[in-house]
């Protein structure tokens, strides 16, 4: 069994796809309200830190420790996960990671699984490599539910059905639960969920996580939530299994006082998640008896090879800077075509995914700087976009006419008086649109412009030229 | 004081009145004023599109240009943004020591136009008469890159005459991003409808800003919408005396 993680493949180009997102007014609307919510309670419970500035800095200088000596950590990880009584495997890819889980599945001789808390396991299709094997995967975690159950996709790291709001969530239950009768009232939707999943908790023989976090030293994974349910299935499944991306690992159970300060801050504006479940291999009468790991690199050394970029692997998910990104606000996830969306998304899926598939995302972006500001790890998203422009600029990828643009525009700029003569040839050429000073309809990429914006027209005289016609030192 | 002008290459084609004023300001504080006429342009929009290489040759001819000049303004954050961030790593990326030392050299003489008067000039009334409703938008480069916090406020509050509107979601990008503005024409347009609509909110009669790139996104939408209101760079308004020279 093996399936391809072809989906940015065949996702379209993030300008069309963004085109259709901000033409779904329902979408603009769920995803503005929401977003603003986090991003007020982010603030709040930010401000109220007087060390968070240290805080960031410790989180990214424990990052950025941990990658330079990923290999020794990843094996530390592994030693002590063993000692502590679980299994360690390592998957290359997503296929490797997808195969491993069906042959554990296989192994117990189960076919129902019940999951929690792995985006990790969205961006191998872990869901379609079981089902492909006759294995029935139930999403546990609210919104991953509500995504599966709408036969849709996440779209927000943190808030996967955040485009969702409460009247479409009940549909999809009514529909999907096989109710006759549901309210409306956030109670009867949690309710409806609760019954639903309950009964799998309670059969299901096999549990399936992510990470937030891998401890090295102890062997320990750390998942934090908000709903219990990932809670019940770590604890109640006879068997466990964790799919962890490698830069999930930290050094010390320590570290954790850091980012399990930043991480409920930055991505639900909470002090401390309601739950945070850590775990350390098996104990006798308490847990699930087997518990398996599987490290999952699926393009992520390749991300470490470049010193540039490497930073991205920082980052632990908390989704701040999608709230805070001016254009992830008008979009939403689904647009950038990938499991990662938002600014982080715009950054990792071209790393993790071959460039050509997916080299409109670097661009997917104004370069605000508004999810640097946010990044509880630093990650100077705003030069790692540049960074990758330069890439796809350079493996030859970008558009002819953006070339030749370019080429012109630095030819001109070369010297001042190749300036002075385009600034000139401008003002002929533009006279056959100017209206009034203004270019209302112009052909070309800069019909993009005048599609919603008056450009001014070059006026007749340049700086430069009223410079010289003022005479140095001089007024006229 | 002499103070040489980086117009910016944007600022000398499309707008040249934000120049005159800025000629006009410095002056009528007492200082002289040099525009070097062998400059061109820094290079941002190459680098920010992907175009490093050919954004290279740009920062070498503009460190031959400005080497020696004693203080350097430059009526645009975004312009300043790309010589404090970009120069450096483009220059460290060259391994040529020399670059790097005159890179090194040129930065502490960059002054952005609200930077210059109120740090380095130490000014925050400039003498000007501006009777006219206003609002600031903030470019995002002034906001997180350079740091201004609130000299233009701070300068546009002396001006005699203007009455100073508060911008609503003024940390929220206006979408012009450059390249962005027309390679992702239909986000750019929906944050621009945001903004617009903040600008609308104030009641202004004129947004400003100390960056023309962002004045010409906001200002093209506030046009084309024939909205009565329009966009003037920060350096115009200061510029402005009423016709009581």
């Amino acid at each position: 069994m093996s399936v391809r993680v072809a989906e940015a493949a065949t996702a379209p180009e993030f300008p069309k796809a963004a085109k259709q997102a901000i033409a779904n007014t329902q979408l603009r609307h769920n995803v503005r309200h929401a977003t603003d919510v986090i991003r007020a309670k982010r603030a709040r419970v930010v401000d109220e830190i007087p060390d968070w500035e240290q805080l960031r800095d410790a989180g990214h200088a424990i990052k950025a420790h941990t990658l330079r000596h990923l290999d020794f950590y990843l094996k530390q990880f592994e030693t002590a996960c063993k000692n502590a009584g679980g299994h360690v495997h390592w998957a290359r890819d997503a296929d490797e990671a997808n195969d491993i889980i069906v042959g554990l599945m296989r192994q117990y001789h189960q076919s129902e699984v019940i999951k929690v808390k792995t985006m990790t396991s969205d961006e191998t299709r872990l869901n379609v490599a079981l089902e492909a094997a006759d294995i029935m995967p139930y999403e546990t975690d609210l919104a991953d539910l509500i995504v599966q159950l709408g036969e849709d996709k996440p779209s927000h790291i943190v808030v996967p059905a955040l485009h969702r709001n409460k009247m479409e969530i009940r549909q999809i239950f009514l529909e999907k639960m096989k109710l006759t009768t549901l309210g409306d009232r956030p109670e009867d939707l949690a309710d409806a969920a609760r019954r639903y999943l309950r009964e799998k908790f309670l059969r299901v023989k096999v549990g399936i996580s992510g990470a937030n976090f891998a401890v090295a030293e102890t062997g320990s994974i750390c998942v934090v939530e908000s709903e219990g349910n990932g809670r019940m299935c770590v604890t109640l499944p006879e068997v466990m299994i964790s799919l962890v991306g490698i830069e999930k690992v930290i050094p010390r159970f320590q570290d954790l006082e850091v980012f399990l300060q930043l991480l409920p801050r930055s991505a639900t504006g909470e002090r401390m998640n309601p739950y945070n479940s850590i775990w350390t291999g098996v104990s006798a009468g308490d847990g699930p008896r087997e518990f398996h790991v599987v490290l999952l690199d699926n393009g992520r050394t390749n991300v470490l090879a470049d010193a540039q970029s490497r930073e991205t692997l920082n980052c632990i998910r908390c989704g701040a800077c999608l709230n805070a990104c001016p254009v992830y606000r008008q979009t939403g996830g689904h647009a950038y075509g990938s499991v990662y969306g938002g600014p982080i998304g715009a950054i990792l899926t071209p790393q993790l995914q071959s460039m050509e598939h997916s080299q409109t995302l670097p661009y997917a972006s104004s370069l605000c700087g508004a999810c640097y500001e946010v990044c509880p790890v630093k990650i100077n998203i705003p030069e790692i976009l540049i960074h990758l422009r330069r890439r796809v600029v350079e493996q030859g990828n970008a558009p002819f006419s953006e070339r030749i643009a370019m080429q012109t525009a630095s030819f001109a700029l070369s010297n001042s008086s190749r300036l002075s003569t385009a600034q000139k040839l401008i003002r002929i050429g533009q006279w056959p649109f100017e209206r009034e000073g203004k270019l209302e309809n112009l052909p070309g990429m800069l019909g993009a412009w005048t599609a919603v914006r008056d450009l001014p027209a070059v006026p007749k005289q340049s700086f430069r030229e009223w410079w010289s016609a003022r005479g140095t030192g001089k007024r006229v | 004081m002499l103070i040489s002008l980086f117009i910016t290459c944007y600022n000398d084609t499309l707008f040249p009145e934000t120049g005159k004023a800025v000629v006009a300001v410095l002056e009528r504080l007492g200082h002289s004023v040099e525009f070097r006429t062998a400059q061109t342009c820094c290079g941002q929009m190459h680098y920010n599109t992907g175009y490093q290489r050919e954004a290279f040759p740009m920062m070498v001819h503009f460190l031959d240009v400005f080497d020696d000049a004693e203080v350097i303004c430059v009526p645009s954050s975004s312009c300043v943004a790309m010589i404090r961030e970009h120069f450096p790593k483009m220059a460290a990326e060259s391994r040529e020591a020399d670059l790097v030392h005159r890179v090194e050299q040129v930065l502490p003489r960059i002054f952005e136009f609200s930077e210059l008067l109120v740090d380095k000039l130490g000014v925050t009334d400039v003498g000007a008469f501006f009777p006219h409703t206003v609002t600031l938008h903030t470019s995002c480069h002034s906001l997180r890159s350079l740091h201004v916090g609130e000299k233009p406020t701070r300068l546009l509050e002396q001006v005699r005459g203007l009455k100073l509107m508060k911008l609503e979601e003024a940390d929220q990008c206006c979408g012009f991003g450059g390249t962005f503005a027309v390679k992702n024409a239909e986000v750019s347009s929906a944050m621009l409808s945001d903004k617009l609509r903040c600008v609308l909110n104030t009641g202004a009669e004129i947004c400003t800003a100390n960056d023309n790139s962002c004045l010409m996104q906001i200002g093209g939408a506030l046009s084309r919408q024939r909205t009565g209101v329009r966009c003037l760079h920060l350096a115009e308004v200061l510029a402005g005396t009423g016709g009581r020279d």
